[in-house]
């Protein structure tokens, strides 16, 4: 138990150090991966524990992008403070989505989400809300200035070493939310769910309210890694919304590992920097990879990185 | 009155390719119980090749029905690589296999024919011979090929030994399997089937919309829309479905919502449908035993 505080601080440690030892393009790109992190996060508590699929949570990220934007825009709010209320409006959204939800299950489900993310982008272009949400230009922000001025290892607190932070302190929080979550009551009944739908109504979990809950939940984390991802980027815009970002979502949950939470971690890292890695081969690569990965892993290793983890571990224990 | 109508046969033209789709999938679901995200692109893909062929000097109809044939092919061949090894397992692993292919499949496209928009040659005259006011001549001409296409597919399952064999294995595997059917390989030709249509699908939509990777993105969802409509299980439900979207699709974006919004249609149809009528239009109600 020692050695694994030692670790742990040994690595927080050099979390906090990282951002000063990378130039600020690295940083920038750290930022998003944890943006990312958090969004995986959101898929994985509905896909990974409670067994709906969902090929849309990039619509709930738009969602919560543009409640961040918009508020700051029009409403002068500070960047931080816009952050509930992307939970709250994304949490929203995800109930609704939820209702139907509660008549669909697999094929279906996925199908209808899908058609939401498709459908996100040509919303937010419509001419009727265009006074707000800036149409297809989208909305310019500013990165919010760091509070104080800082200088170690011979650099500057930049605004994305400030934004690292700060997104370090929400991702922490979501992560340890979602964890106590996972190990409440509501966590045991969203699992009991998915494995034995019918015996878990049996032992008296309230079928409906759970899944649509569930549902909410996970938009809402989905929303707020929106809104983040709005104020580290500074910029948005409905064609930033492509439906292929719900399947790079989902694609983070599954190389991470479905119904793991510190999976969030490697999905994101995967979405964020393997991109980068295949551009070099070919514009079209990274998508190519993605699907060639994302088939291997199901038939290979169904159970992601963190699965593989757990097989090592229990490897040396015998 | 004229535009209203112009709106309703062009309705009607487009229904017949989301008539077209919507068959793709329910042919699909119907032996397999899967619906295939990777449906649409696969149909771009193959509208791809051949459009390379004409390119080549390859004369229309020769390159339309060798595209078919390696449409056909090409989906038993996915079918037996990518599908089989996952045939039994639950049903995100399915999903997930299946948008795996959609992504392999855009990029694909991207990659071989790079994202410039091309033009796709219509075999059709541009005049229609009958209501040439209403009407164009490749709306015509696509009505005929996807009702022909229908017809095909109807007479294959109704009249000929395999299309019963395939029936067979979707409604009943284990007996099937009993008499001597090979159920997995009929799965396989029931991709093989749906993907050649697709091809057909697609072939038709290209003229209309131009060519580029993500031609059939829209579509599928249309085609999803009207095989909701229809009933999922029942063929002929998502052939009058896709001829409901179409026109409804129609009409809404001319008169009442504008043409920005015409994929949000699509959406409300489909989480309508599911949350009222889950068993569409013309579906048979379908009863789980708990």
């Amino acid at each position: 138990m020692k050695i694994r505080t030692l670790t742990l601080i040994i690595v927080a440690l050099a979390v906090l150090v990282l951002p000063w030892l990378l130039t600020n393009f690295r940083v920038f790109q750290l930022n998003l991966m944890i943006v990312y992190a958090i969004a995986v996060l959101g898929l994985n508590l509905l896909t990974g524990y409670g067994g709906q699929i969902s090929l849309g949570h990039g619509a709930f990220y738009a969602i919560g992008a543009y409640t961040a934007a918009v508020l700051m825009d029009q409403a002068s709010f500070s960047a931080y403070a816009t952050i509930p209320f992307a939970a709250v409006v994304c949490f929203a959204a995800g109930v609704l989505m939820g209702f139907p939800a509660l008549r669909l299950g697999g094929h279906y489900l996925a199908l209808a989400t899908f058609a939401l993310a498709m459908a996100v982008p040509q919303l937010l272009k419509y001419k009727g809300i265009e006074a707000y949400t800036g149409g297809v230009q989208g909305i310019v922000l500013s990165k919010p200035e760091p509070l104080f001025e800082l200088e170690f290892l011979g650099q500057r607190l930049s605004e994305d070493r400030w934004m690292f932070y700060f997104l370090l302190i929400v991702a922490v929080v979501m992560f340890w939310l979602a964890k106590n979550l996972i190990n409440s009551r509501m966590g045991r009944a969203i699992v009991a769910i998915r494995d034995q739908p019918i015996a878990a109504s049996a032992l008296g979990v309230q079928l409906a309210t759970v899944k649509t809950l569930t549902f909410g939940i996970s938009a809402a984390y989905t929303g707020v890694a929106g809104a983040l991802g709005a104020i580290a980027v500074a910029y948005v815009a409905p064609d930033s919304f492509h439906s292929f970002l719900s399947i790079s979502f989902l694609v983070g949950a599954v190389v991470g590992g479905l119904g793991s939470i510190p999976g969030a971690l490697f999905g994101a890292a995967f979405i964020q920097f393997i991109p980068n890695i295949a551009d070099e081969i070919s514009k079209c690569a990274p998508w190519a990879v993605y699907g060639a990965i994302l088939i291997a892993l199901i038939y290979v290793a169904p159970g992601g990185v963190m699965g593989m983890l757990n097989k090592l571990k229990k490897g040396d224990a015998k | 009155m004229d535009g209203f109508l112009l709106q309703i046969f062009s309705g009607l033209a487009n229904g017949s390719i989301y008539a077209a789709v919507g068959l793709a999938l329910v042919m699909i679901y119907q032996s397999t119980h899967h619906i295939n995200f990777a449906q649409g692109e696969m149909a771009t893909f193959a509208t791809f090749i051949a459009w390379s062929l004409i390119e080549n000097g390859m004369s229309y109809w020769l390159a339309f029905f060798l595209t078919v044939g390696i449409a056909f092919v090409g989906g038993l061949v996915v079918q037996r690589i990518f599908i089989r090894p996952v045939e039994r397992a639950p049903i995100l692993n399915n999903v997930i296999v299946f948008v795996g292919l959609l992504v392999i499949f855009n990029a694909m496209s991207g990659w071989i024919f790079d994202h410039t928009v091309k033009a796709f040659a219509s075999p059709f005259p541009t005049v229609s011979a009958v209501f040439p006011k209403y009407i164009s001549g490749h709306q015509l001409g696509s009505l005929g090929v996807t009702l022909a296409v229908l017809l095909v597919v109807y007479l294959f399952f109704r009249y000929t030994p395999i299309g019963l064999a395939m029936r067979a294995a979707a409604q009943n595997p284990d007996s099937a399997s009993l008499v001597g059917i090979r159920v997995s390989w009929m799965l396989a030709l029931g991709w093989g089937l749906a993907s050649a249509i697709g091809a057909v699908a697609g072939m038709m939509m290209a003229p209309v919309m131009f060519l580029d990777p993500n031609l059939m993105a829209g579509i599928l969802l249309y085609g999803f829309a009207a095989a909701l409509l229809g009933g999922i299980d029942n063929p002929w439900g998502a052939v009058i479905g896709g001829f409901i979207v179409g026109v409804l699709e129609n009409i809404l974006g001319a008169y009442v919502i504008g043409s920005d919004l015409k994929l949000t249609v699509a959406l409300v149809l489909i989480v309508g449908t599911l949350t009222l009528k889950p068993n569409g239009l013309f579906g048979r109600r379908v009863i789980t035993r708990v």
